[in-house]
């Protein structure tokens, strides 16, 4: 993603798709056998392949009904265990860009940040309102609100959160954050120099 | 100077600290950096994209762990996908004038296991790598977390990422452990209290009795799994033991300014009246070999307590209970003493350092593999191969049928040659325990000490390791 690519993310509008389960890791949404290569390219093939193929069918992103989806209805500490940024890059390529969900493991959260994908939080009994909601007309459009935190689905507008820093980050498209650090300019190499390990004890 | 009432994580977010950013966030130097040839590739190619240097070539250090094979290292690899990554890092770092650590060096090893023992990793430092498991360096009172493949292109970019600060808990382990059990038995034990997502939003500062008595790779056990509990970093509070073991390493400073260095070291601990966010007390006496039996780290029980009974779980731990029982394939209420093992894993940048090898080998030495049983050792770096070939447990282990490999991360993440086959049970001392992990989308992992592991293998089942070896742990 070059700079020039930054752009504000305001808002998501799309339809959903719901898996359930809490502590779905990263090895499970991107088994690590797909990273023997040197390009994100083709990790949307293989978006939680192992899962699919155990369900044998059955796994949410198989449904037909839920095909087109862009956002991402998860349970608790979803993406937890490995830092592999292929996890949200291959969620990514396989076409959500937002993920709701009682909570996310912190590495992917910012991950997810890097790349303008937004994760927004919901309580326990709000997250259970939207899942039902959606499994019950997966083919209603649902609206994340980035600057209110809230999705608007057919039971109502849900109210969660973003981290303040994360939400600014996305509605002034400063989430690709190298630009943002070398603003920093000369003051880097000021800090580095009053730093033992650097500098030299 | 400090100021008092500082915890260590204050002292060190404060002296790297470059400037606030908008939001809240804080640009945070990050002093030594970490590569590997998983998440670093498209990280230079984005700078390439970007037609940005790396800033700081001489603060990064990088190696080959994960894809590379324990048999054969000889180039080209036999699998070209694993060559392709290798020679794209080699490529990348002779570019860029970043060092690389290769495999025919004599200082290739899992980056966690090598950063320590090349006195790369330093008290008071903060240090970044594309590998959740940095929090291992954080034994050294180093600040040290994992992060994604953009934030390794923003430190190659600029030496700094743009991150909140993290809350801080202490972990206090009171008293002496029991013979037998490690620190792979405490992490594992503070993980099944506090939860798999007990740490988001913390790093975790591991103190009391329990931890100070631990050497410096046992307190790398501890802080490696923090990620594990859900914190991004862990640490111990630098002391003379972590002084001691920085001494005369090939990049740690010499003479003087060693001395000099030791100064600032001992400073940056944390103060006796430093605030935390949270304390949390655990009793080392009442921890027991643990062992894990479902498909996170946090389903774990002592190895004489009983697999866990879905009916008697509250309901929102239910649904987990029976998926990870369904998927184990193991018996609600059977004791998890018993359950057959076919693989025995001994390595990784858990416990795959040369203490983990010793303790091991008291155990491999009783007796033999149990045939049927495939068990491998894999030290966790050459520096650590050749120190234990010096002592002969290269050939403790080889008599007592286990397979002696060469370094890498082997079957902890399966992205080479050692992997799980079909339904396969493996008795591991690595980190995870998820579906897949080891290689085989059906594999199925039981976490535990090297110890256990290696009594696992010659039982041919978990057994409890003080049973087989009373002189375990001493």
């Amino acid at each position: 993603m070059s700079q020039s690519e930054m752009t504000r993310i305001t808002e998501i509008k799309a339809r959903a798709c719901v898996i359930r389960g809490d502590d779905i890791d990263t090895d499970r949404i991107i088994p690590a056998r797909f990273m023997k290569v040197i390009t994100f390219d083709d990790m949307g093939l293989h978006c939680f392949e192992d899962d699919r193929k155990a369900a044998k069918g059955l796994h949410p992103l198989e449904d037909e009904r839920f095909k087109g989806a862009g956002i991402l209805i998860v349970g608790k500490n979803f993406g937890c265990g490995s830092s592999r940024e292929h996890a949200p890059q291959s969620l990514m390529r396989f076409g959500f860009s937002a993920f709701v969900g009682e909570s996310f493991a912190e590495i992917f959260a910012g991950n997810c940040t890097s790349l303008g994908l937004v994760c927004l939080t919901l309580g326990s009994d709000e997250i259970e309102t939207l899942r039902e909601s959606i499994e019950l007309e997966p083919d209603q459009e649902v609206q994340i609100d980035v600057a209110q935190a809230t999705i608007s689905a057919r039971t109502g507008r849900l109210q969660g959160e973003i981290p303040a820093g994360t939400r600014d980050q996305l509605l002034e498209g400063r989430w690709d954050s190298t630009s943002v650090l070398l603003e920093a300019g000369e003051a880097i190499e000021q800090t580095a120099s009053g730093i033992g390990y650097i500098r030299g004890y | 100077m400090s100021q008092k009432g500082q915890n260590l994580f204050d002292k060190v977010w404060q002296a790297h600290k470059v400037r606030e950013l908008p939001g809240g966030q804080t640009q945070l130097l990050v002093g030594t950096h970490l590569i590997h040839e998983v998440t670093s590739p498209q990280a230079f190619a984005m700078l390439r994209e970007l037609n940005l240097p790396v800033r700081f070539p001489e603060r990064t250090f990088a190696t080959v762990d994960h894809i590379i094979p324990t048999e054969n290292q000889s180039r080209p690899l036999s699998d070209p996908l694993a060559e392709a990554m290798l020679s794209e890092l080699e490529k990348n770092c002779a570019e860029s004038g970043v060092t690389f650590f290769g495999p025919d060096q004599g200082q290739q090893g899992v980056i966690h296991v090598i950063g320590p023992e090349l006195g790369l990793t330093l008290p008071g430092s903060t240090i970044a790598c594309g590998d959740s498991h940095t929090s291992t360096h954080g034994a050294f009172g180093a600040i040290a977390f994992g992060i994604g493949t953009s934030q390794v292109r923003d430190i190659l970019a600029s030496q700094c990422l743009a991150l909140a600060r993290l809350k801080v808990r202490r972990i206090e382990v009171t008293g002496q452990l029991s013979s037998g059990v490690y620190a792979k038995d405490v992490i594992l034990a503070i993980i099944r209290k506090l939860g798999v997502n007990g740490g988001v939003g913390f790093a975790y500062e591991y103190g009391g009795e329990a931890i100070e008595a631990m050497d410096m790779e046992a307190r790398m056990t501890l802080c490696n799994m923090s990620i594990e509990g859900g914190a991004r970093c862990g640490y111990v509070n630098p002391d003379e033991k972590t002084i001691d073991y920085l001494r005369d390493r090939p990049f740690s400073p010499k003479g003087d300014a060693f001395e000099r260095a030791a100064e600032q070291w001992r400073a940056v601990a944390s103060d006796p009246d430093a605030q935390y966010d949270d304390v949390i007390t655990l009793e080392g006496e009442a921890i027991e070999p643990s062992v894990t039996w479902g498909i996170h780290p946090g389903h774990n029980i002592g190895v004489l307590e009983e697999i866990p009974t879905p009916n008697r779980a509250t309901n929102e731990e239910r649904a987990g209970i029976e998926e990870a029982l369904e998927y184990m394939d193991l018996t609600p209420g059977a004791p998890i003493q018993g359950t057959p093992v076919d693989v025995a894993f001994i390595g990784s940048c858990t416990n795959g350092r040369i203490t983990d090898l010793r303790e091991a080998a008291k155990v491999a030495q009783t007796g033999h593999v149990k045939e049927g049983v495939r068990a491998l050792v894999v030290p966790g770096s050459q520096e650590v191969a050749r120190q234990a070939e010096a002592e002969g447990l290269d050939q403790v282990f080889r008599d007592a049928g286990f397979q002696w490999r060469q370094a890498g991360c082997s079957m902890c993440l399966a992205m080479n040659p050692d992997k799980l086959i079909g339904r396969e049970l493996c008795a591991s001392s690595s980190n995870r325990n998820f579906k897949g992990r080891q290689g085989s989308p059906e594999g199925r992992t039981l976490l535990m000490s090297p110890a256990m592991v290696a009594a696992a293998a010659l039982a041919g089942y978990v057994v409890d390791v003080r049973e087989v070896n009373s002189d375990v742990a001493k």
